[in-house]
């Protein structure tokens, strides 16, 4: 029988041949990732089990983005941990304002397609993009990788998501994976990985892909994956050879679950308060009444999220009364936005621009809202009370539609996706 | 191979943490004072019911919910010897693995045991109930050595040598 992709990097990681869907396996860490918010417990717990030193430093990154810059009394104190943690132990990456940490960890290329990362947030799931086994995981987890190198996994089983055919012109790949958790369920995936094949995803953009393996975790997946191409490697740096092409589900392997979709039947999707399954087609929810508009996040704040919203706003205005803040996931794409002209067509059209980090989707920072508010937000939760009160309402969208939106200060159908 | 026997309390699908541990109780100082309201959404009283030695036997999705981990350790500060459920959520599973409380999956024996039943369990092996027994998988050695120790905190501290593995009696 054949064998999945997490099957393919499970046996190569570990050596061993026949393990599957099921098997509690050690995997072999390549590459870890903590953010801000957690470093002061995993520091701690590091400590209290009796580690002297991490078992490999330079596979250890640390990046400050929840936090960036404090908004709260106390949040430098985490700076503080985190960087007598990096002086200690000789730690050799710690971004300190460089972006947010799913995008750094693709973009600055410490993720290669097969490795097996694991990070202290849900969202670690986002380097499924380039065909990497990434999970979130907890401190004291965590704690025992930074001192061991290794950590134990039950192979997920394997749900095959197959999409073909050419999405029409105002959808993008965050009405896909929208649409998708909006079918499988909140739960619908829990444990598992979601396996993504077809033409549509082939011709997808790495961005693209990483904004469907970012929200995996939404479904309660346990990890997204895409088979590495061409465009890929070009994203990574690397030539594409057999190691990373090979890493393709069979055809004969075994999945509890198969969707199809045909690429032509998507249309542009919201997840309405305050649940991510909650999908709703923008159409049906047109002429809804909004404060605010948010675009940016580990989910869409890449450069042609960015150029999308711009070409939705180009020689327009946002609406009186509505507050349009973008976010730049990196320092990198704040560059690249800036350099080809984005950020002024977005500022002239009346946007707030901000600093690259997580910014108002984990409700730290930078328009956070209050009861009775309506925000379209491009971010990957719509749960009570994150930007703000539990009465906030919250519609998660892709970027045209949120840029759409801003411009006619209610929910409307995006014309085209840039 | 380790074996125990105690008393079952049989509880249904999707037990999810806000039930084991609703958040308003979340920040009081120790997983003790918060035991007293474990289960407290679904049986007030049942916190205050169950025995040191005691085990849990439910349906799918046990522990689904948020990554908190204060739901593994408080099912444990309250006694219990194991939890046996058709399915386990993910994040739970490692928690409790982690924090030194026995999971085991099982299928069936949720429809073939009644609350209150005595049941015997071989670690590895099987469990015997009134009407039968059930074969159970094994979990690998590595999990066997971390719930043994109590915990990963312990486990890594026995490994780098600041323990010893025979401390709190256990084997």
């Amino acid at each position: 029988m054949g064998a999945t992709v997490i099957e393919k990097i499970v046996r190569r990681n570990t050596g061993i041949a026949d393990a599957k869907a099921g098997d509690i396996v050690t995997v072999k860490v390549d590459r870890v990732m903590i953010h801000d918010i957690f470093i002061p417990f995993v520091a701690e717990k590091f400590e209290e089990m009796g580690f002297q030193t991490l078992w490999d430093p330079d596979k250890v990154v640390l990046i400050y983005d929840h936090l960036v810059p404090a908004s709260q009394i106390d949040d430098t104190r985490h700076f503080r941990i985190g960087n007598a943690f990096a002086r200690t132990y000789g730690l050799k990456h710690v971004h300190r304002s460089d972006g947010i940490c799913h995008q750094l960890m693709t973009e600055a290329g410490y993720v290669k397609p097969g490795d097996v990362v694991f990070g202290t947030d849900s969202h670690t799931t986002t380097y499924g993009c380039v065909g990497a086994f990434s999970s979130g995981i907890g401190y004291t987890e965590m704690a025992s990788i930074l001192g061991t190198g290794t950590m134990w996994i039950k192979v997920p089983e394997t749900i095959r998501v197959r999409i073909n055919g050419k999405l029409p012109p105002n959808v993008t790949s965050k009405d896909v994976i929208l649409t998708l958790i909006g079918d499988l369920g909140a739960d619908g995936a829990t444990y598992c990985a979601l396996e993504f094949s077809g033409d549509t995803v082939s011709q997808m953009s790495v961005a693209s892909r990483m904004t469907i393996a970012n929200m995996a975790i939404e479904a309660g997946a346990k990890c997204a994956l895409f088979t590495p191409d061409e465009k890929t490697a070009d994203y990574c740096g690397i030539t594409l050879t057999e190691k990373e092409t090979s890493l393709v589900g069979d055809e004969d392997a075994r999945c509890i679950r198969e969707l199809n979709y045909r690429a032509e039947d998507f249309v542009p999707v919201m997840a309405c308060p305050s649940q991510v399954d909650k999908v709703r087609p923008v159409a049906q929810l047109e002429g809804i009444p909004i404060d605010q508009v948010f675009i940016g996040s580990c989910t869409n704040g890449r450069l042609e999220d960015l150029q999308m919203a711009a070409a939705v706003l180009k020689g327009k205005k946002v609406a009186p009364f509505v507050k349009l803040i973008v976010t730049p996931a990196s320092r990198k794409i704040y560059e690249e936005a800036a350099a080809d002209n984005t950020l002024s067509i977005l500022a002239e059209a009346g946007a707030m621009i901000t600093h690259p980090g997580c910014g108002l989707c984990c409700g730290r920072t930078g328009g956070i809202l209050t009861d009775g508010e309506r925000v379209v937000a491009t971010n990957n939760r719509n749960f009570l009370g994150r930007m703000g009160t539990p009465k906030v309402e919250i519609y998660l969208a892709s970027p045209a539609a949120a840029a759409a939106c801003a411009v006619t200060g209610k929910i409307t159908v995006p014309e085209c996706a840039g | 191979m380790e074996q125990f026997t105690g008393k079952v309390w049989v509880l249904g699908d999707d037990i999810d943490t806000d039930i084991i541990i609703p958040t308003e109780y979340l920040a009081l100082k120790s997983v003790q004072e918060m035991a007293p309201y474990a289960f407290s959404p679904l049986r007030p009283k049942l916190a205050g019911q169950i025995k040191p030695g005691d085990m849990i036997v439910a349906g799918k999705n046990f522990g689904c919910g948020s990554s908190r981990e204060q739901a593994p350790e408080i099912i444990k500060a309250l006694g219990i010897r194991c939890v046996i459920a058709k399915s386990f959520a993910r994040i739970f599973f490692r928690n409790a693995i982690n924090n030194g409380l026995l999971l085991i999956e099982n299928e069936r024996l949720k429809d073939l045991v009644q609350e209150g039943d005595s049941i015997t369990v071989t670690v590895n092996e099987s469990i015997s109930y009134p009407g039968g027994r059930e074969k159970i998988a094994p979990l690998p050695d590595n999990l066997v050595e971390i719930i043994q120790a109590g915990g990963l905190v312990r486990a890594m501290r026995i490994r780098n040598g600041l323990e010893h593995p025979k401390k709190n009696g256990q084997k």
